[in-house]
């Protein structure tokens, strides 16, 4: 009887008080998903007109022709092709570039140095985090602009590969510390228990380590190319704004020195100079609709893909 | 008593954790193809002992090592081929670890490390230590799911199949039968019988019983000193030296 007594003699105030936060809290956690489906809605709206409306878009030509003259007076053409292998080409080669340097350095921080360093450099990550992306394309704008065009002998910095850089420079402190975590998140056991089988400590790492790791390494490096697709102002700074296809069918298949556009750049560039409700203005939130689509496909794929490694 | 070299051999062995001594300079030796126990209450430094033996302690950041711990005579804090060195100690922790990959793979590990590739070969001792850890039968038919997904009695069996992939010359079990039903404990008490031919056992207990059936000679360790260390019979027939033994194994104390 004692153990029930205060349970049934709950006051009121209390029932009620813990009713109202249980529904508060509620609302916080569907109302991600609420804002989600505003968004996509709120940026449906603003393009459907050139969408589904009487002078449509055609879809085929805006995701393959490399036309983008969205200010001309007497024949406006809006091709998209080049500003998507603009985003892809950055992204790809910031990925080539960030993956292999985060992934070591959350290995690095992880396993192998003291604990004294390992502050020092989880201090200074996290601040390389905490620049702004302005802050950034300054830096492309000057520095790596120099760099470019001295090292490689380029006419001009601005170019796929500064972007790259950049935007390496970016998705690395999210790769380390996120993969630092999920290296951390391995029980201190697994590793004793390989030592302790008189295995050496890198195939403690390759073999254990890693496979045990795998699912938050993965989510690392996609959170980081979610970032590099995502991110506008830097990009926008460094890589020349030029409306221009990077890629081509011979080797390397990649002009790094090339200057190129991407989406959300023009979207950045652009929606300022457009009137509001024009054919201009609807097809960059169209180009919105696309940049949402293509994180959505990689979000979904991410998840895909550690489920089907939960699932084995 | 004839001066039979030791397996190992342990002087003034003494180990901090930060400020805290957990071992107070404890000194014996363990002779070949003895069954060793060590017993005693939790905190009594038993696992840290083992930790010392086949430096893992290493990776405790904190943990300071004082003392002479020898096998085969050769000084343990200065080998120089640590992970050889390792490989003639075998593990089993008390809390099961199956590794994240396949049954099999969790066997053949360690050899696989030491460059065993046959396939043959590595078929072969797979099912032989799985076998002397009892666990073949229950899992022949499904080695390539992973160690993980086995219970924790299976994975417990899982660990000391893969202590003896790499055939030790000392196999230290830390509280093996913990989550072992009776009967497949009995059945790798057995197997521990015949293994004694070939290696040095450390059987570190919780159950009294246990290391009264098997060990030829026990230890007994409270709060980090070594209260006595003798024949087991001596130390379970209530003759021990030490009033502590005696009320120890009688369950009237700690």
């Amino acid at each position: 009887m004692w153990l029930t007594m205060p349970l049934l003699h709950r006051p009121k105030w209390k029932v009620v008080g813990e009713g109202l936060v249980e529904w508060l809290i509620r609302i916080c956690g569907v109302s991600a998903v609420i804002f989600v489906f505003a968004i996509f809605f709120f940026v449906f709206w603003e393009a459907k007109g050139i969408l589904f409306g009487e002078d449509r878009l055609d879809l085929w030509k805006f995701l393959t022709s490399e036309e983008w003259y969205p200010a001309s007076e007497s024949n406006p053409r809006y091709g998209a092709s080049a500003l998507i292998a603009g985003t892809a080409s950055v992204t790809v080669l910031s990925m080539l570039i960030a993956v292999p340097f985060g992934l070591g350095a959350a290995l690095f921080i992880s396993e192998f140095c003291g604990p004294r360093l390992k502050e020092v450099l989880k201090i200074t990550i996290e601040l390389l985090a905490a620049i702004p992306s302005v802050v950034w394309g300054f830096i492309g704008i000057t520095i790596m602009n120099q760099l470019v065009m001295r090292i490689f002998g380029a006419p001009i910095g601005l170019t796929v590969l500064n972007g790259a850089i950049i935007l390496a420079l970016m998705s690395v402190p999210i790769i380390v510390s996120i993969g630092e975590d999920a290296l951390k998140a391995v029980p201190d056991s697994y590793r004793e228990a390989a030592i302790g089988l008189g295995v050496t400590r890198w195939q403690m790492l390759y073999r254990v380590l890693l496979p045990a790791a795998k699912n938050g390494l993965l989510a690392a490096v996609l959170l980081g190319v979610g970032r590099a697709i995502g991110e506008t102002m830097a990009v926008l700074m460094c890589t020349g704004h030029a409306v221009n296809n990077p890629f081509n069918t011979t080797f390397p298949f990649l002009h790094p020195l090339d200057s190129v556009r991407t989406l959300p750049a023009t979207i950045a560039a652009e929606l300022g100079e457009t009137a509001q409700g024009s054919q201009h203005y609807q097809v960059l939130f169209v180009i919105g609709l696309l940049l949402f689509t293509i994180t959505f496909v990689v979000n979904m794929t991410a998840d895909l893909v550690v489920k089907g490694i939960k699932g084995k | 008593m004839v001066a039979q070299p030791s397996k190992l051999n342990v002087d003034s062995l003494t180990v901090w954790y930060g400020d805290k001594q957990v071992l107070n300079g404890i000194s014996f030796d363990i002779k070949p193809n003895e069954i060793f126990s060590v017993i005693g209450p939790a905190q009594s430094g038993k696992t840290t002992l083992l930790r010392v033996i086949n430096r893992t302690i290493d990776f405790t950041p904190n943990a300071r090592v004082r003392g002479l711990v020898e096998v085969d005579g050769e000084d343990v804090a200065h080998v120089k081929d640590i992970y050889g060195f390792r490989r003639r100690i075998g593990m089993v922790a008390p809390l099961p670890v199956g590794l994240p990959l396949s049954i099999y793979d969790n066997v053949a590990f360690a050899p696989r490390s030491f460059g065993l590739s046959k396939r043959e070969e590595l078929d072969e001792l797979v099912e032989r230590c799985l076998t002397q850890a009892a666990l073949w039968d229950e899992v022949k038919d499904r080695l390539n799911t992973l160690g993980t997904k086995l219970s924790g009695g299976q994975q417990q069996r899982l660990t000391i199949a893969r202590a003896l992939s790499h055939q030790p010359e000392i196999l230290c079990l830390d509280e093996f039968s913990i989550a072992i039903d009776p009967v497949t404990t009995m059945k790798i008490e057995d197997v521990l019988k015949e293994l004694r031919q070939d290696m040095t056992i450390i059987l570190v207990t919780n159950l009294i019983q246990q290391a009264r059936r098997l060990a030829d000679r026990t230890m007994f360790l409270l709060n980090g000193d070594l209260i006595e260390v003798d024949d087991t019979e001596k130390m379970f027939s209530g003759v021990a030296r030490n009033p502590k033994t005696n009320a120890f194994v009688a369950g009237t104390f700690g």
